[in-house]
């Protein structure tokens, strides 16, 4: 088979694999933000939509309540103001969907796959380090990469179509000849703008470091040595609430501010345009965990999870090796880059779901009075270390090496420890206070004082 | 200091309580730190609804409302016991034979100040014990969307006739027609104990014990 055929079609299920997650999330996040924000609230949330199979309903858990939604959002009246421009009212929810989708066009959620050698053995194992050897002639297979779009400025591309989402929003504020709308669209246009600039240089921190502007060589960069949250904490932190802001969520979610101008750029929306801003807002969402994944949280490398297989190592110390498939290690990227991906995403709604919103002149001041002279300093700070650095002894080098490999151990053990206790919580059952007695708990009373309180 | 604004009210002799301004500590104002102290109390609340969720160990919404954890009610398949006075759609009490108690006098229907009760009165058929001594309803409406829970009907009954302990709250139907209730289905309302009858005896004319039978048959 001609190479550029396998490129073509690897592209086209790339494109089936990143959009269907994308899709798929986006329903799903309506879904996890629901009944994760019931569950904060001390609410049930979302269950009673259900499908009648002869007696039987099934509700699936209130995974329905996006589909039944979505079903009313196509049958809804699709409402035009009369005075509004009726091509730019149709245009803005088509581009506050798309441009964070195309955004996922450069974000690797694998390795390079070498075809040629899986060809030649399916489960061949490939070597650590270098890439797979190019396409030398007409029969040999190419090397897949992890991203659909293989362009060596992918975050530069990142940061072009960020810019995009403001457009959506501004257009669709200006077009609906509401004021209130308006409101909203020019909120929305000098908060997205001001989070960009705060967003921007919270990044070059992390360029500095990785020496790359590709986000699969950032990637295999921190798999290499550790993951960029480590390695940038005061760079994550910024990117993290910058790009918070940038999706427009609580508490940077005063464009849609709904207590005061009801409900911004969206007043005007109704029926399935209105659910398209619905979805690009939360398709932003996803987006932004996979950019927060992909800088900081080692995009699709689990920590000492290698091409070659599994190497246990500290420093210059290998403690244990077991090589593994090439196709079982992409598999696994693949799992744990969107597995990391939905982690960030449920983290995401619950800074939503606790944090209060700010006022405007609050925003602003946050914008460009604190975090914009934080990324300054952090690209400072991260310039001295790196020459520090590179002038420093052999020794010292081996030791931050060390370190490195320290935190993969940390993230490693963390992650084990999460899984076990979410385990051993599962199975003791639970205890439920009375308001009675969860006042004396709180005041920790003697248990004599417990024993007193009215039996329920 | 600038002169008052209205009238001549003397604002320096009001009393104000000055409110101090709030104070920040350095944690406060960083942010960061109170974001983390929020997000453990939702993460608290978060992992122990969902697992008693998940485990379905869920305190009872309705005899332990306020415990911590979910106390919702699932409204249809749950609810809350109204209190034993609450007034709610009426029933009429029905005698052990399964006849209404009611006697037609219309005391109710007089006294209802929303004039909702309709009755049609009715001679018992010839030779029926109770016949020359009391009537019956023919037809016993209530329009339950007239009707303002007042309760005066009940206290006008002079026959127990006429209830409102279902403990049920009137229902919404599709039409009006639906809101009329007609005697059957008054009478097929039981009580919140399930009892279609009342608890103080009646004594029927055939009875013995009945006063009107004695005052007829009596010497005079």
């Amino acid at each position: 088979m001609r190479p550029e055929l396998v490129t073509l079609i690897a592209a086209i299920v790339k494109i089936a694999i990143i959009l269907g997650f994308v899709m798929t999330m986006a329903a799903v996040l309506v879904w996890m933000e629901r009944r994760q924000s019931a569950m904060i609230q001390d609410r049930i949330g979302p269950h009673r939509a259900d499908i009648k199979i002869g007696n039987k309903r099934f509700t699936l858990i209130g995974l329905l309540h996006p589909i039944a939604d979505a079903m009313k959002s196509f049958f809804k009246e699709d409402f035009i103001p009369p005075k509004a421009d009726k091509l730019l009212h149709s245009l803005a929810p088509i581009l506050s969907m798309a441009a964070p989708i195309m955004l996922m066009g450069v974000v690797p959620f694998m390795d390079t796959l070498c075809l040629q050698s899986v060809r030649q053995n399916l489960w061949a194992e490939v070597p650590r380090f270098g890439t797979c050897a190019a396409a030398s002639t007409a029969t040999t297979l190419p090397p897949i990469s992890g991203q659909i779009v293989d362009i060596n400025v992918g975050i530069l591309y990142i940061f072009g179509l960020a810019g995009m989402g403001i457009v959506g929003a501004t257009i669709a504020g200006w077009s609906s000849d509401n004021k209130f709308s308006l409101l909203g669209g020019l909120r929305a246009a000098s908060q997205l703008v001001s989070y960009e600039v705060a967003m921007g240089l919270s990044i070059v921190g992390c360029m500095m470091v990785y020496g790359t502007l590709r986000l699969d060589e950032m990637a295999r960069w921190q798999g290499e040595n550790t993951w960029g949250i480590f390695v940038q904490p005061f760079g994550f932190l910024l990117f993290l609430t910058a790009a918070i802001a940038e999706t427009k969520r609580t508490p940077f979610d005063l464009p849609e501010g709904e207590s005061e101008i009801v409900a911004g750029y969206l007043v005007e929306y109704s029926g399935m345009k209105f659910a398209m801003f619905y979805t690009g807002e939360y398709i932003e969402l996803v987006v932004s965990s996979t950019l927060v994944v992909a800088l900081y949280l080692g995009g699709f490398h689990v920590p000492f999870l290698h091409r070659d297989g599994i190497t246990l190592a500290m420093g210059d110390a290998m403690l244990w090796h077991k090589g593994l498939p090439h196709l079982v290690v992409i598999a696994l990227q693949v799992l744990i880059f969107f597995g990391k991906v939905t982690f960030i995403c449920w983290a995401q709604i619950f800074i939503r779901w606790t944090v209060p919103r700010f006022r405007y002149d609050q925003l602003m001041k946050l914008g460009w009075r604190m975090l914009l002279p934080a990324s300054l300093v952090n690209i400072f700070l991260t310039g001295i270390a790196l020459i520090a650095f590179d002038r420093s002894g052999l020794a010292t080098q081996d030791t931050f090496r060390t370190l490195g490999d320290g935190f993969n151990w940390l993230v490693l053990i963390a992650s084990v420890v999460f899984v076990l206790w979410i385990a051993f919580g599962m199975v003791t059952p639970s205890k439920f206070l009375s308001r009675r007695e969860e006042q004396l708990a709180r005041r920790s009373l003697p248990a004599k004082a417990k024993a007193e309180a009215p039996a329920h | 200091m600038a002169q008052p604004l209205v009238g001549k009210i003397q604002y320096d002799r009001v009393k104000g309580k000055t409110v101090p301004r709030p104070t920040h500590t350095a944690s406060e104002q960083a942010y960061f730190v109170e974001v983390v102290k929020g997000l453990g109390l939702t993460m608290r609340h978060f992992f122990k609804n969902t697992k008693s969720m998940l485990r379905g160990e869920r305190p009872d919404a309705v005899k332990d409302p306020l415990s911590e954890g979910i106390t919702t009610l699932a409204y249809p398949e749950q609810k809350k016991v109204y209190p034993k006075r609450f007034r709610g759609i009426h029933r009429l009490t029905l005698r052990s034979d399964g006849s209404p108690r009611c006697v037609a006098c219309l005391c109710c229907s007089t006294a209802c100040p929303a004039q909702c009760i309709y009755i049609e009165a009715g001679e018992y058929p010839e030779g029926d014990a109770r016949r020359g001594y009391e009537r019956y309803p023919v037809k016993f409406v209530i329009d339950e969307l007239r009707c303002i829970f007042c309760g005066y009907c009940v206290e006008a009954c002079p026959c127990d006739a006429i209830r409102m302990d279902t403990g049920r709250h009137p229902v919404p139907y599709d039409s009006r027609e639906q809101f009329i209730y007609g005697k059957d289905m008054l009478m097929s309302l039981t009580s919140v104990e399930g009892k279609q009858v009342a608890e103080n005896p009646r004594h029927e004319p055939p009875d013995p014990t009945h006063p009107g039978i004695d005052r007829l048959k009596g010497a005079h």
